[in-house]
């Protein structure tokens, strides 16, 4: 299986505090990697590193090599703002753009790339909906406001919103947080039928969820990878005795 | 059982002299202050009624201002007061936007800090040291350099025709927009500061640039409060008096050019009431009040509508 991305050495920073430690990871392509862990151990930050994105915090920054499909991300003269357009992104709480309509929500990133062919759009927008399990519910309303949808669907319409742009990777940032158990299981279902089209990275705090859904876990703890591996067996049969107390409830 | 503390005995509802009393003396300010509004509108229209009846609408149409034979119609005033806010807002709205923009999303902190405080210190300066500015520096400056510049390029519009007098509607608009942009960018500083920052990590996240994360996430989704912000600086610039009067020239007409000189509701007020010998004259002077008044009173609530609707789009 060949690998899609590859992050080697990755060390990740908010002012002198190190929230990322020397983290060596490679995602391959259609599966779905969980990301677990207790809150505070970096696991969004590490995330966050993937899409360059957590550079935008104010003193925050990174070191590393993530090679995305060969070149790295973090190279010299390497645009983030070009790195983020072909990595897609979901957030915790959704966030579609209240002044946007459901169909500009999807078409946004289309729109900043610079396409502008109505047919086009309308094609990728249908697609990407059909894609995130959206469309039945939403055909009849693209033109109303993406947040007039429920919470469950509005993630989906995100979901659909960073598919549009037909990235090769698609980072989930604890993507069921704040969604009800209906919406949540809609949305794992959704992973498993999405990483035949994408790669998944998934960062959560629920690791049912991660046992469910991923094909490969890493466990972070205090900014280490302390293990990675087929999500079956670090869920059967952990080799780090800090990996079992977590999934054990003991801590975290 | 530890940690639970049960109830021994039914609570018995209190009855809180104090909180009683208190109340009832907070109400007495709260009201009086609803009827302070209400007695200056109603002081202004009978102080203005010998007026009202003589002229009718009249007053609001006709150009004619001559106190010696009693005729009264307040059209330039009312025109150089919209003209002269226009100009203001015009100017103003982008600067403030963009001056409320660069703190919020360019800016470093501190750097935003130390230049916001400076931004609206230029609130606090007196009006009156905005009008000895605008006469010594703006009002020079106008008539031999921006002035000349518009009527050599535009001087075929009738606004920048005629000739450059520095002082005017021009020079009353720019010190305008100078006073009102604290105002509109405090404003809308707080509106982009209210949006949330997974609006901003959701554009960033598609590969917005900062400018297009920008119009994505901050300015698309403050129309409303924008809209506020500007509605509160113009109703600003519609009442500002001492620098207007200061550096419009006061001359009662109607003149397309931008250069003439012209007045404003609030400056004719200022500069006859002290002269105004006869009771229809004080009575033509209270009426343009009363317009005034009125004005900004509707201007404002716009305001405060778009501004409080603002917060849940």
């Amino acid at each position: 299986m060949s690998a899609i991305m590859e992050v080697s050495g990755l060390n990740a920073w908010f002012g002198a505090a190190q929230a990322v430690k020397e983290i060596n990871l490679s995602f391959e392509k259609n599966t779905v990697t969980a990301i677990i862990g207790p809150s505070g151990c970096g696991k969004s930050t590490f995330i966050r590193c993937l899409n360059r994105l957590h550079e935008e915090v104010p003193d925050a920054r990174a070191i590393g090599r993530v090679l995305l499909e060969g070149d790295d991300i973090y190279g010299r003269g390497v645009d983030p703002v070009a790195i983020r357009r072909k990595i897609g992104m979901v957030f915790q709480k959704p966030n579609p753009f209240p002044s946007l309509s459901v169909f500009d929500n999807v078409a946004v990133g289309l729109r900043l790339g610079g396409l502008r062919r109505a047919s086009i759009l309308k094609e990728a927008v249908e697609r990407s909906l059909t894609l995130s399990a959206l469309w039945d519910e939403v055909k009849d309303k693209l033109n109303a406001p993406g947040t007039s949808l429920s919470g469950g669907q509005q993630q989906r319409l995100c979901i659909a919103r960073a598919l549009a742009v037909e990235p090769s990777i698609l980072l989930m940032d604890e993507p069921t947080s704040a969604l009800d158990p209906i919406s949540t299981a809609k949305i794992e279902e959704l992973v498993t039928e999405l990483k035949k089209a994408v790669t998944i990275v998934m960062v959560t705090h629920n690791m049912q969820q991660a046992a469910r859904i991923s094909d490969k876990t890493a466990f972070f703890l205090l900014g280490d990878m302390v293990e990675y591996g087929e999500t079956s067996r670090i869920f059967t049969a952990p080799k780090d005795s800090r990996t079992e107390r977590y999934i054990t409830g003991r801590f975290g | 059982m530890p940690g639970v503390v049960r109830a021994k005995n039914r609570p018995v509802r209190e009855i809180h002299y104090g909180d009683r009393v208190f109340a009832g003396i907070l109400k007495i300010p709260a009201a009086g202050l609803a009827l302070l509004l209400l007695s200056i509108a109603y002081f202004l229209y009978r102080a203005a009624s010998p007026v009202i009846v003589k002229h009718g609408w009249a007053f609001l149409t006709s150009s004619t201002w001559d106190p010696v034979r009693d005729v009264y119609g307040a059209l330039p005033v009312i025109y150089g007061t919209v003209v002269s806010s226009f100009i203001a807002i015009v100017i103003a709205t982008p600067l403030s936007v963009g001056v409320a923009l660069f703190l919020t999303e360019i800016a470093p902190r501190r750097t935003g800090r130390v230049f916001g405080f400076l931004v609206e210190m230029l609130a606090a300066i007196p009006s009156v040291v905005y009008g000895l500015w605008g006469i010594f520096v703006l009002a020079p400056w106008l008539r031999t350099s921006v002035e000349p510049f518009f009527k050599t390029w535009l001087g075929f519009l009738p606004f920048f025709s005629g000739p450059p007098y520095g002082v005017g509607m021009l020079a009353a608009g720019i010190i305008l927009a100078v006073m009102i942009t604290p105002t509109i960018s405090s404003i809308a500083r707080e509106v982009f500061s209210a949006i949330p920052l997974q609006q901003r990590e959701a554009a960033l996240g598609i590969g917005a640039t900062r400018w297009e994360m920008m119009r994505l996430a901050v300015l698309q989704s403050s129309r409303r409060g924008l809209t506020g912000a500007v509605i509160l600086g113009l109703g600003r610039a519609l009442g500002e008096t001492m620098a207007v009067t200061m550096i419009i020239g006061n001359r009662h007409e109607v003149s397309l050019s931008l250069f003439a000189p012209g007045s404003t509701m609030a400056s004719i007020i200022a500069n006859e009431y002290a002269e105004a010998t006869t009771d229809t004259h004080v009575a033509a002077l209270v009426e343009v009040g009363l317009v005034l008044f009125a004005v900004t009173f509707v201007i404002n609530s716009i305001a405060r509508l778009f501004l409080s609707r603002s917060g849940n789009r």
